[in-house]
C-alpha cells in the first residue's frame, strides 16, 4: 500500500502540474494596459506555489513509502520536534507570503487608487436582470439625469436605464447594448446596478468590478488591441445570470468617432 | 441551563425514548449528530450530482425530476452549499465526533450541560427540516447561493424561490446559529471545567485543542450571522432598509431606500470566514492524532501545533474582507485584508511541515484511518496553495467568482475536511460501535475517493484561469466558456465515479455495524483516554472511576518503555523493567 | 499551561517526574511533565455545579455581546455612510436622527437599575439560605420560620414593568412618526431596543422558573444555581441597556 500511495500521490502531482506548465488551459491573452503586470504577478505566485506544491506532495509520498512499517525491528526516532526548524520554516513562509503581498500592492494601487486620466472616454455601465447597457455622454460631455420611476427594462435602451428625456443634458446621451471603446485610450467606467448586484467581468482586460445598487463605482482600464471581447456577469444575479453577457468592441479612434457620430445622427 | 448540570445522574436511562431519542448521553448525541450529517451529506451530494448532470446535458429528462431548469439549478446550488457547509462540515466533525470524544478524551463523565447538549442537537435537527422544507413550498428553494447576497436575497420578487423558500432558508440558518451557540457554550465549559486530574492544557490531544478553538470561533461568529439573518428577515418581511437601497425590479420601484448591500457582505463574511476554519480545524486535529498514532511517533512540535491552531483561529477573524475585493469596498482596506490573509499561510505551513516532520523516521502502519489522514495532508496542501492567489487583490481580479475559487474551497474546506471525517470514522468506529470496519473496502473507498476528488476539483483551477464564471447553469451563452465544456464533461464523469465510491463507504459502515469483527478496547494501540475504557464506553465513560493522566497525548516509541506506546493513564514511573 | 515548578508541585502523585537518562526509565521532555490544572471530572458537588453554571454564563453572554457589537458597528457605519440619490446621481447624507422619548426611557432605566438591586438582594438571600440549609437539616435544630421579603417576585415585577415601559416608548416613537421602516435610523432604534427586550424576557422567564420551583420545594441548591446565574445575567442586561440608551442618545 505504501508504494501504491507513493505512486498515486506523485501521479496526481505530476498530472496536475503538467496541465499548469503546458498551459493547456490558461488565462486568455491579456489586451489591456494592466494585463502584463497582473500576469507577471500571477506567474511569479504560480511558480512559487508550484515549487512548494511539488516538493510537499513528493515529500509526502516519499516519506509514506520510505518509513512504512515493514515489520522489521527498526528503531523509531523519538522526537517531540525541533525548535530551530520550526523557527526556520515559520520565518521563510512569512517572508514569502508577505513578500508576495508587497509585490502585488503597487499594481493594485495603480488599478484602484489612481483617478482616470482627464482625456479618458467616459462610459456608464448599467447592470440589470439580465442585461448590460452602456451610456456615452455625447457632445456635452455630461450624462443626463436618470429617474428610478422611469425605469422600464422591457422597453430597452433609454427606458431601460430610466433616462429622463426632459433633462437637456440627456438629449445627446447615447445608449447601446454593445460597448464600443477606442484602442489605447483609457476608459473611465462608471458602474451602477438598478436591481441586484452584478459584476462586470472582461477576462481579456483582467478587469472585474461588482456593480452594486446604491453605489456608483468609478473604474478605469485601457484596452490595447482592436477586437471583440466578451463580458460575463460574475456575480450571481438571478435565474438568467448565465446569459447576462455582453460584448466590448475595441476599435480604432477613427472608427469610434464614426460610430458615435452615426449614433448621434440616428438620434436626431 | 444551570439546573441541567447534573441530571444525567449515575444510572443509565431506561426506555427507548430516553435512551436513544431524547438522550442526555453525549455519546448518543454524538452519534445522532453523525447520522444527521450522514443524511445531509448524501442529500447534498445528490444535489451536486443533479447539478453536474444539468451542466453537461441540460435537456436530459431525469426520472421523477424531469428536466432541470436554470432556476432549479440555482436552487440546487444554494441548497447544496447550505447543507454541506452547515449540516455536514459544521455538524459532523464538531457536533458528531467532538460530542462523542471530547469528554472522553479529557476524562469527563459527560458534557458540562447535558440537557443543553440534547437541545442543541434537536435544534439542529429542526433547522435541517426547515431547510429541506424550502424545496417543497411554492417557488421552490431560493436561488441566491449559500452566501445569500442582498439585495437578491432580500427581494421576494427578484426570482423564483425568493418568496417563502428564501424565508425558510434564512429561518433555518438562524435556528442553526442558536443550536451552534448552545453547542459551543457546552464545548468550551466542558474543556475548561471538566478535565481529569493531570489533564493539563498542554496534555490535551490536538483533537481536543481543535474542537475547543473551533467552539470559540463558533461562539464569536454565529452571533454575528444571527444578527445578519435577523436584519435580512426584517428587510424581507417588514419593509426595513438595512441592505436594500432604492432598487427597481422588473420595472417596479421597490419601497426600500437607503440600505447598503455591502453591509450584508461584511456581516456575512465576518461569520463566513471563521466558518471555514470551523469546518477545517477539527480535520486538522484528527489528522494530527491519526498521523502520530499510525506513525508510532510523537507529533512533531506539539506546542507549535497548538499555537498554530490558535493563530489560525485568531487571524480567521481579521480576513473577511478578502471575499470582497471586487465588491466596491474601499480599495485601501484591501491592503490590510490581503496582508492578514497571507499571514494565515504561516500557521498553515507550520502545520504541514510538522505533519511531514512526524512522518520522518517513523514506522507507518497504513491502516485505513492513516490513509485518509495522509490524503488529508495532500488535499490540504493542494487546496491551501491556491489560497495565496486569491488572497492577493490583483490576482483576485481575474480569479474572483470563477471556478478557481470553487476548486480552492472545495479542496480545502470541502474534501480535506471530509477526509478528516472519513479518517475519524474509520479510526473511532471500533470505539463507537464495538466492531471493526472492513479494511479492503476502506482501501477501495480511499483510492477512488482520492483520485476522484482530485479529478473533479483540480480541473476547476484550470477552468477558473480560463475565465469560467461560477454559478452559471449553462455555458452555452458565452462563447469563450463553451470551449471549456469538454473539461466540464470529464469532471461530471469523475463525479459519477467518486459518488459511486461513497456507496462502498455507506455499505461498509452499516455492514460493519452488525457484521464486522469484534473490536478490542484499543485496536490501534493508541494512547489517548478513549482507548483506556471499554468498547463501547459505559454510560459514564469510565465505569465509575475517574482517570488520572500522567503523560502527554502522543507518547509513542518512548525509549526504554516496554511497549511502543505509553498511554496517558499509565503510571508516571512506568519503566521498561 | 503553568510553568514547570508549578506543575511539579501540583503533581497528583506528589512525586517529581522521572528524568533519569540511560537507566531505562522513561525520559519525557520537560513540558509534558506533571499534572495540574485539570480539576477532575468526577461527580460534581454543589460548589462545582455553581462554578460550572457561572462559567457557562460567562461563555454564554459572549455571543450576546457579539450580537450587539455587530449591530453597533452596523449602526455606526450606516450613520456615516452617504447614500446615492438615484435621481441626481449624487451621494447625500440621508441619516434621519430619531427623537427618542427620553423621559419614558429614563424612567425605564431607573426601573431596570432598581430591579438590578432587588435582584442582587434576592441573590444574597438565597446564598444565605443555602449556607444555612445544612444547619437546618440537623434534627432538633430550629432557626424559626423566617419571613423573607419576596425580592425575587419584585424583580420579576420590575422586569415586566420595564418591558411594558419599552412598549410604551415604541408607541410614543410611532406617534412621533418613526415607524420600524421609516428610515434606517428608526429601524436601528427598534432593532437594538427590541433585541434587548427579547434578551431581558429570557431573564424574566428564568426568574419565573426559579420562583415556580420554590413552590414545588425543590432543593435550595438547585434554586440557588438558577437565581445566582440569572442575577449575573440580569446585571449584564442592565449594563447592556445603559449602553444601548447611551448609544442611541449620543450617537444619533
Amino acid at each position: 500500500m505504501g508504494l501504491a500511495l507513493l505512486c498515486i500521490i506523485w501521479l496526481i502531482t505530476f498530472l496536475s502540474t503538467y496541465f499548469f506548465v503546458a498551459k493547456t488551459w490558461w488565462l486568455p491573452k491579456g489586451v489591456a494596459a494592466a494585463a502584463p503586470a497582473i500576469d507577471h504577478q500571477f506567474a511569479f505566485t504560480y511558480v512559487a506555489m508550484g515549487i512548494i506544491f511539488v516538493l510537499a506532495q513528493c515529500a509526502l509520498g516519499f516519506l509514506v513509502w520510505k518509513y512504512r512499517d515493514r515489520g522489521d525491528a527498526r528503531k523509531v526516532s523519538y522526537s517531540h520536534g525541533n525548535t530551530k526548524l520550526e523557527v526556520l520554516w515559520t520565518t521563510l513562509t512569512a517572508i514569502l507570503f508577505i513578500g508576495l503581498n508587497l509585490m502585488g500592492s503597487p499594481i493594485w494601487a495603480a488599478e484602484r487608487f489612481e483617478p482616470p486620466k482627464p482625456d479618458a472616454v467616459p462610459v456608464e455601465v448599467t447592470g440589470m436582470q439580465f442585461a448590460w447597457y452602456f451610456r456615452y455622454p455625447g457632445m456635452d460631455g455630461k450624462f443626463g439625469a436618470t429617474k428610478a420611476d422611469l425605469i422600464d427594462p422591457s422597453s430597452g435602451n433609454e427606458a431601460a436605464i430610466g433616462l429622463d428625456t426632459n433633462d437637456p443634458a440627456s438629449k445627446d446621451d447615447i445608449i447601446a447594448g454593445t460597448m464600443y471603446v477606442p484602442v489605447n485610450r483609457e476608459v473611465d467606467l462608471q458602474l451602477r446596478a438598478i436591481d441586484v448586484i452584478h459584476s462586470f467581468f472582461v477576462p481579456a482586460f483582467r478587469f472585474k468590478q461588482d456593480a452594486v445598487p446604491g453605489l456608483r463605482i468609478h473604474m478605469h482600464f485601457t484596452p490595447t488591441e482592436v477586437g471583440d471581447y466578451e463580458i460575463a456577469c460574475a456575480e450571481l444575479c438571478g435565474m438568467g445570470h448565465y446569459k447576462m453577457h455582453g460584448m466590448v468592441k475595441v476599435v480604432s479612434q477613427a472608427d469610434f468617432d464614426k460610430w458615435i457620430a452615426e449614433r448621434e445622427a440616428a438620434k436626431q | 441551563m444551570a439546573t441541567t448540570a447534573h441530571l444525567h445522574a449515575h444510572a443509565a436511562p431506561q426506555g427507548f425514548v430516553r435512551k436513544y431519542i431524547f438522550s442526555l448521553d453525549h455519546k448518543v448525541i454524538g452519534i445522532q449528530y453523525y447520522f444527521l450529517a450522514l443524511t445531509a451529506v448524501f442529500v447534498g451530494m445528490f444535489l451536486s450530482l443533479l447539478m453536474r448532470i444539468h451542466l453537461i446535458w441540460p435537456a436530459a429528462k431525469l426520472p421523477l425530476i424531469g428536466a432541470i431548469q436554470p432556476e432549479t439549478y440555482l436552487s440546487l446550488l444554494t441548497m447544496h452549499g447550505t447543507i454541506m457547509v452547515f449540516f455536514v462540515l459544521t455538524t459532523a466533525p464538531q457536533g458528531g465526533f467532538g460530542n462523542y470524544f471530547l469528554p472522553i478524551q479529557i476524562g469527563a463523565p459527560d458534557m458540562a450541560f447535558p440537557v443543553l447538549n440534547m437541545l442543541s442537537f434537536w435544534t439542529t435537527f429542526v433547522a435541517f427540516v426547515v431547510l429541506i422544507a424550502a424545496f417543497f413550498v411554492t417557488g421552490g428553494a431560493p436561488l441566491h447561493g449559500w452566501t445569500g447576497y442582498a439585495p437578491l436575497s432580500a427581494l421576494p420578487n427578484a426570482g423564483p424561490g425568493e418568496q417563502l423558500g428564501a424565508d425558510l432558508w434564512i429561518t433555518s440558518i438562524a435556528i442553526f446559529c442558536v443550536a451552534s451557540l448552545m453547542g459551543a457554550l457546552n464545548f468550551i465549559t466542558t474543556t475548561l471545567d471538566l478535565r481529569a486530574k493531570g489533564m493539563t492544557l498542554m496534555r490535551m490531544p490536538l483533537t481536543v485543542w481543535s474542537w475547543f478553538v473551533t467552539a470559540i470561533l463558533g461562539l464569536l461568529a454565529f452571533g454575528v450571522l444571527l444578527s445578519a439573518g435577523i436584519l435580512l428577515l426584517l428587510d424581507r418581511n417588514l419593509g426595513t432598509s438595512f441592505y436594500v437601497p432604492l432598487v427597481v425590479v422588473n420595472g417596479q420601484v421597490m419601497g426600500h431606500k437607503g440600505g447598503s448591500p455591502l453591509l450584508w457582505q461584511h456581516l456575512f463574511w465576518f461569520f463566513g470566514h471563521p466558518e471555514v476554519y470551523i469546518a477545517i480545524l477539527p480535520g486538522m486535529g484528527v489528522a494530527s492524532q491519526l498521523l502520530s498514532t499510525f506513525a508510532r511517533k510523537p507529533i512533531f512540535g506539539y506546542r507549535a501545533m497548538v499555537y498554530a491552531i490558535m493563530g489560525i483561529g485568531l487571524l480567521g477573524f481579521m480576513v473577511w474582507g478578502h471575499h470582497m475585493f471586487m465588491s466596491g469596498m474601499s480599495p485601501y482596506s484591501a491592503f490590510a485584508f490581503s496582508l492578514m490573509t497571507m499571514s494565515i499561510g504561516v500557521p498553515s505551513a507550520i502545520k504541514t511541515f510538522n505533519w511531514l516532520g512526524t512522518l520522518w523516521g517513523a514506522k507507518i502502519r497504513l491502516h485505513s484511518p492513516m490513509l485518509f489522514a495522509i490524503g488529508f495532508v495532500s488535499l490540504f496542501v493542494s487546496g491551501g496553495l491556491s489560497g495565496p492567489f486569491l488572497a492577493q487583490p490583483v490576482l483576485d481580479i481575474p480569479l474572483h467568482d470563477t471556478y478557481f475559487v470553487v476548486g480552492h474551497f472545495h479542496l480545502i474546506m470541502g474534501v480535506a475536511a471530509i477526509f478528516g471525517i472519513f479518517g475519524a470514522t474509520y479510526y473511532w468506529f471500533p470505539k463507537m460501535f464495538g466492531r471493526m470496519m472492513n479494511e479492503s473496502l476502506a482501501r477501495v473507498h480511499f483510492v477512488i475517493t482520492l483520485i476522484g476528488t482530485y479529478a473533479i476539483f483540480m480541473p476547476m483551477h484550470y477552468l477558473g484561469m480560463a475565465g469560467q464564471t461560477r454559478r452559471y447553469s449553462q455555458f452555452t451563452e458565452v462563447a469563450y466558456q463553451t470551449k471549456l465544456l469538454p473539461l466540464q464533461t470529464f469532471m461530471t464523469y469523475a463525479a459519477f465515479i467518486t459518488i459511486g465510491a461513497q456507496l462502498v463507504f455507506l455499505f461498509n459502515l452499516f455492514w460493519s455495524m452488525w457484521k464486522g469483527p469484534k473490536a478490542s478496547d484499543n485496536p490501534w494501540e493508541a494512547t489517548t483516554l478513549e482507548w483506556t475504557t471499554a468498547t463501547p464506553p459505559p454510560h459514564d465513560n469510565f465505569g465509575g472511576h475517574t482517570p488520572i493522566v500522567n503523560h502527554g497525548p502522543y507518547e509513542y516509541n518512548v525509549p526504554g518503555a516496554s511497549k511502543d506506546y505509553v498511554m496517558q493513564t499509565d503510571p508516571a514511573t512506568a519503566s521498561a523493567h | 499551561m503553568g510553568d514547570q515548578s508549578f506543575e511539579d508541585q501540583m503533581s497528583p502523585t506528589g512525586t517529581r517526574e522521572p528524568r533519569i537518562n540511560n537507566s531505562g526509565a522513561i525520559t519525557l521532555p520537560p513540558f509534558i511533565g506533571g499534572g495540574g490544572d485539570g480539576r477532575g471530572g468526577g461527580s460534581p458537588d454543589f460548589g462545582d455545579r455553581l462554578r460550572r453554571a457561572r462559567l457557562g454564563l460567562a461563555v454564554g453572554i459572549t455571543p450576546v455581546i457579539m450580537l450587539f457589537v455587530s449591530l453597533t458597528s452596523a449602526y455606526i457605519v450606516r450613520q456615516g455612510l452617504p447614500t446615492l440619490d438615484e435621481n441626481t446621481n449624487k451621494y447625500v447624507h440621508d441619516w434621519l436622527p430619531v427623537s427618542l422619548p427620553w423621559l419614558i426611557l429614563l424612567l425605564n432605566t431607573f426601573v431596570l437599575i432598581v430591579s438590578s438591586v432587588t435582584m442582587e438582594l434576592a441573590r444574597r438571600d438565597i446564598t444565605r439560605e443555602s449556607a444555612l440549609a445544612p444547619v437546618r437539616s440537623i434534627p432538633g435544630v430550629s432557626l424559626g420560620v423566617e419571613k423573607r421579603f419576596p425580592w425575587l417576585g419584585l424583580t420579576v415585577l420590575l422586569g415586566i414593568m420595564f418591558l411594558v415601559g419599552q412598549w410604551m416608548a415604541w408607541r410614543e416613537l410611532e406617534y412621533r412618526g418613526f415607524f420600524l421602516a421609516t428610515s434606517p435610523s428608526s429601524s436601528f432604534v427598534y432593532l437594538l431596543t427590541g433585541m434587548h427586550a427579547l434578551h431581558l424576557m429570557g431573564g424574566v422567564i428564568a426568574l419565573s422558573y426559579a420562583a415556580l420551583i420554590t413552590l414545588f420545594h425543590k432543593p435550595v441548591d438547585s434554586r440557588r444555581v438558577v437565581i445566582d446565574v440569572t442575577a449575573w445575567y440580569w446585571h449584564f442586561m442592565a449594563l447592556l441597556w445603559i449602553y444601548i440608551f447611551a448609544l442611541l442618545e449620543f450617537a444619533r
